[in-house]
């Protein structure tokens, strides 16, 4: 980072002036995911300026990149070594920063296979509600120095500081893909995905919807070829799939794209989060189910509550990602203890309250 | 209050706590007679003994959380236990504190095939976790040396790794839900059975917090489908460095071995001389590449790290014929401790990781401290993940060996963090790295540890002294490593 301390200075500055006058930031970067979370507010903090990859050793597995730095830059360097980001980061437009992409958390359609953006964070630089610069993690696969704070910052929406750097694990991109389309209902679908993900094959994503479930298969040329043909389906060309699957990723396949006009009739986009097995949900609305069924979005008209109740009695949550209204709260409410932590947390490092107040929590 | 009191008066102080958790627990999951808590005196790492105030040893979950709210009620610290076999001291009892023996939460609550998911108590040894699942085709990924005898709740306490981690991640990457209680005895969850929960993602401070946020009570962990085949590719290497080189280029070619490691010449001596594997004990380095999944996949991967190996300037190469062949290949590796064993009265396992490129460099460096602390070093390494275990021979009877044993274990670690690494690969900080800690962090990054733990614990009770060292031991520290690691008055007992 030292390339770029006269713009850490500056950013710095500007949440010491925030803190000192009690003036809310909006961390920013792309500005490609203000949908998501509570609704922003507050003076704009910019990260834009730290942008760059600051260290990139594809033998080491680790790549280390500025918070400001354009998400597609970054996959356009790794993809040039014949790596990549394995958990496949939803891309909302083409600015979204490497910051934005930990702050929200998210993951795509290979989540289930590979993991979660957290299980890729090796070490953050943020700036705290002080203004403080801190360093959490490093640059190696294995590190249990402390707390693993580091990994807390993925998921975050930015309440607890202002993430400056970030060091992620990076894979190569697996040589052999195959996509397969099978015609089946939803609580087939599901019984055979968790039949085959108890199996040795290499499944590396799933989608179901509307009465076709696709499964891609991602690993070693000869692994991949020999369980297409066990799994039977049918096969689609390469270049098809392969956009297909970015569709579902970045939420640019028509399932996704709520038009003003429904919202404004009050349809709403959740996300469902559930154990896999559960049967298919009992709600009203179209659902496209993803990861194994552990994720299913649901567009739908019903109201919060009953969404909630229902997937809580399947020990999951509901988070409402696309809305006209977001009174009901965007992520599920938490129980008092766990609130109590997130409260304490977040008077530790940002005591003024100043970081993105409310993205998370009305209370944070 | 509470702690002037009992300093003054051990034995007052432990006659008013064994009353109150008489309340809450029967008599027989109550000790605190020298005999019954002696045993409890260390875990692991036996060069620090404690002895605590009482031990207890809960049967139901109400018990432990009646446990916490008494201690919490009086003020006394308490140390969770599992099996013991930590390696840095994080189960080290508090002289005024309470430990609490987890040993009797040892049951598999459910193994669910088709979810592949186990949910276990954490009592439940590491390896129990993989045989109840084998009926089903499916095992728990981690698997860490001690799998025998280590239980899953000290592997979430410590994030505990194991030879497959590079492909198959550590403990946090296998492990969906911990459900437990907090310092003041009330029942909180982490994670869920889907595969992220709402608010901030906690699980991974739970995992690798050494006992310090909350008592883990339950574990969901992932199974995953065993492969149905594994072989394992050894090569012989002139040099360290060509050795590391090659670990190098296997991973730019894109492959992931489901295991990396690495045996300096002196350790394979040693532990050719324990198992007879079969080691070239003329190699400067061995590397053992295991390939795991379907036939298929086996036969390329292979094909292709014996391809890169030769291009490095592997002198040897051997592939396991069969299942009996690997496991020898295995056998040494897996022995290294006991093998050292052999080899010195006592030898010290540190852990650290660095940037897999420094390799070389710091089999160069420990040569040199091995002049310097007159102490001999024998080299194991996770070489896939850069985690580094060097074990140091030493004679423990013998105070001034026992003293550069640990100066030159200090040394390793420093010279890992300025290599860009961390003083804990695996092992966890305990009471064992607390000064290392220092040399990691700065005085703002560790008030923000102190502060996490205190938004989990606001008393601090729950194994109080480990993992954060207070800023005044780190002054202290900083005061005496001026001196170049060379301490005035070296006889004067300091660690």
């Amino acid at each position: 980072m030292d390339a770029h301390s006269a713009d850490l200075r500056r950013l710095a500055d500007q949440v010491v002036t925030a803190r000192d006058s009690s003036t809310a930031l909006e961390i920013r970067g792309g500005n490609t995911k203000a949908f998501y979370g509570g609704v922003p507010r507050g003076e704009i903090l910019d990260t834009r300026p730290l942008a760059g990859i600051s260290s990139y050793e594809p033998t080491e597995l680790v790549v280390t990149a500025l918070a400001g730095t354009p998400l597609a830059e970054l996959e356009a360097a790794l993809a040039s070594r014949g790596q990549c980001l394995p958990f496949e980061p939803p891309r909302f437009g083409a600015d979204g920063t490497v910051g934005g992409m930990v702050a929200a958390g998210l993951a795509g359609p290979a989540r289930a296979s590979v993991g979660a953006l957290r299980d890729y964070v090796l070490g953050v630089s943020v700036l705290n509600g002080s203004g403080e610069t801190l360093t959490f993690g490093g640059q190696v696969m294995k590190n249990v120095a402390g707390y693993d704070i580091s990994r807390v910052f993925s998921g975050s929406m930015g309440i607890l500081g202002v993430i400056c750097e970030v060091s992620l694990k990076v894979m190569p991109v697996t040589p052999g893909c195959a996509t397969l389309v099978f015609d089946i209902d939803e609580g087939p679908a599901l019984v055979e995905l968790s039949r085959w993900a108890a199996l040795p094959v290499p499944l590396s994503a799933s989608a179901w919807h509307r009465g076709q479930l696709f499964v891609r298969l991602a690993g070693a040329r000869s692994a991949v070829d020999s369980v297409r043909q066990r799994l039977g389906g049918t096969d689609i060309d390469p270049r098809t799939a392969s956009d297909w699957w970015q569709a579902i990723r970045d939420h640019r396949h028509p399932f996704f794209c709520l038009a003003p006009a429904d919202l404004a009739r009050g349809e709403c986009l959740w996300r469902l989060s559930v154990p896999d097995t559960t049967p298919p949900m009992a709600l009203p609305g179209e659902r496209l189910v993803e990861w194994g069924g552990a994720q299913r979005w649901l567009r739908t008209t019903a109201p919060a509550a009953q969404i909630r109740d229902a997937v809580a009695a399947r020990g999951g949550h509901a988070t409402l990602v696309r809305a006209a209204d977001k009174s009901p709260g965007v992520f599920t409410a938490l129980a008092q203890p766990l609130m109590s932590i997130h409260q304490r947390l977040k008077q530790s490092f940002d005591p003024a309250g100043i970081f993105n107040p409310g993205r998370l929590y009305a209370e944070l | 209050m509470h702690e002037a009191l009992s300093a003054a008066e051990p034995a007052a102080r432990q006659r008013q706590v064994v009353a109150a958790l008489a309340q809450v627990l029967p008599a027989s999951c109550i000790l605190h007679r020298p005999e019954e808590t002696l045993a409890y005196e260390c875990d692991g790492l036996t060069a620090y003994r404690q002895v605590p105030l009482v031990v207890v040893l809960p049967e139901t979950e109400e018990q432990v959380a009646a446990v916490l709210r008494t201690c919490h009620a009086l003020g006394v610290p308490v140390v969770a236990r599992g099996a013991g076999t930590g390696l840095s001291g994080g189960a080290l009892p508090h002289a005024m504190g309470v430990t609490l023996s987890l040993a009797k939460f040892d049951a598999l609550v459910k193994v669910n095939p088709l979810a592949r998911i186990a949910v276990v108590q954490c009592g439940v040894r590491n390896l129990a976790i993989s045989e109840a699942a084998a009926p089903h085709g499916l095992y728990y990924a981690p698997d860490p040396s001690s799998q025998i005898a280590c239980t899953i709740g000290g592997n979430v306490a410590e994030n505990s790794g194991g030879v497959h981690c590079l492909k198959y991640g550590l403990t946090l990457h296998n492990v969906l839900r911990v459900r437990g209680f907090t310092a003041q005895g009330d029942a909180i969850d982490f994670g869920s059975e889907a595969l992220d929960a709402a608010g901030l993602d906690l699980l991974p401070l739970i995992v690798g917090s050494e006992g310090m946020l909350a008592v883990i009570v339950e574990v969901t962990v992932k199974l995953l489908p065993r492969p149905p085949l594994a072989r394992c590719v050894m090569a012989s290497f002139a040099s360290v460095e060509a050795a590391g080189a090659a670990v190098a280029a296997v991973i730019a070619g894109g492959i992931i071995p489901a295991g990396l490691e690495l045996m300096d010449k002196r350790m394979t001596a040693a532990a050719e001389d324990f198992v007879h594997a079969g080691y070239d004990l003329e190699a400067a380095a061995i590397l053992l590449c295991e390939s795991d999944g379907t036939p298929e996949e086996v036969a390329e991967q292979v094909e292709r790290a014996i391809d890169v190996l030769r291009a490095n300037g592997a002198t040897q190469i051997e592939i396991s014929r069969d299942e009996q062949q690997r496991l020898k290949f295995w056998s040494g590796r897996k022995n290294a401790f006991p093998a050292s064993g052999r080899m010195s009265p006592d030898y010290m396992c540190m852990d650290s990781t660095i940037p897999r490129k420094r390799l070389a460099e710091m089999l160069r460096a420990i040569e040199d401290m091995e002049a310097k602390y007159a102490l001999r070093c024998v080299n194991v390494f996770h070489a896939g993940d850069g985690n580094l275990h060097p074990l140091i021979l030493f004679d423990a009877n013998d105070p001034a060996e026992l003293h550069r044993c640990e100066l030159f274990g200090a040394e390793i670690l420093e010279a890992s963090i300025r290599m860009g690494g961390t003083i804990t690969g695996e092992h966890g900080v305990g009471v064992e790295k607390l000064n290392s800690m220092c040399v990691q962090f700065s005085t703002a990054e560790l008030a923000h540890m102190a502060a996490v733990k205190r938004a989990f614990d606001p008393a601090g009770l729950l194994n109080p002294g480990k993992v954060i060292p207070s800023l005044q031991r780190c002054a202290e520290y900083g005061r005496m490593h001026v001196r170049g690691g060379r301490l005035a008055f070296p006889e004067l007992p300091r660690f």
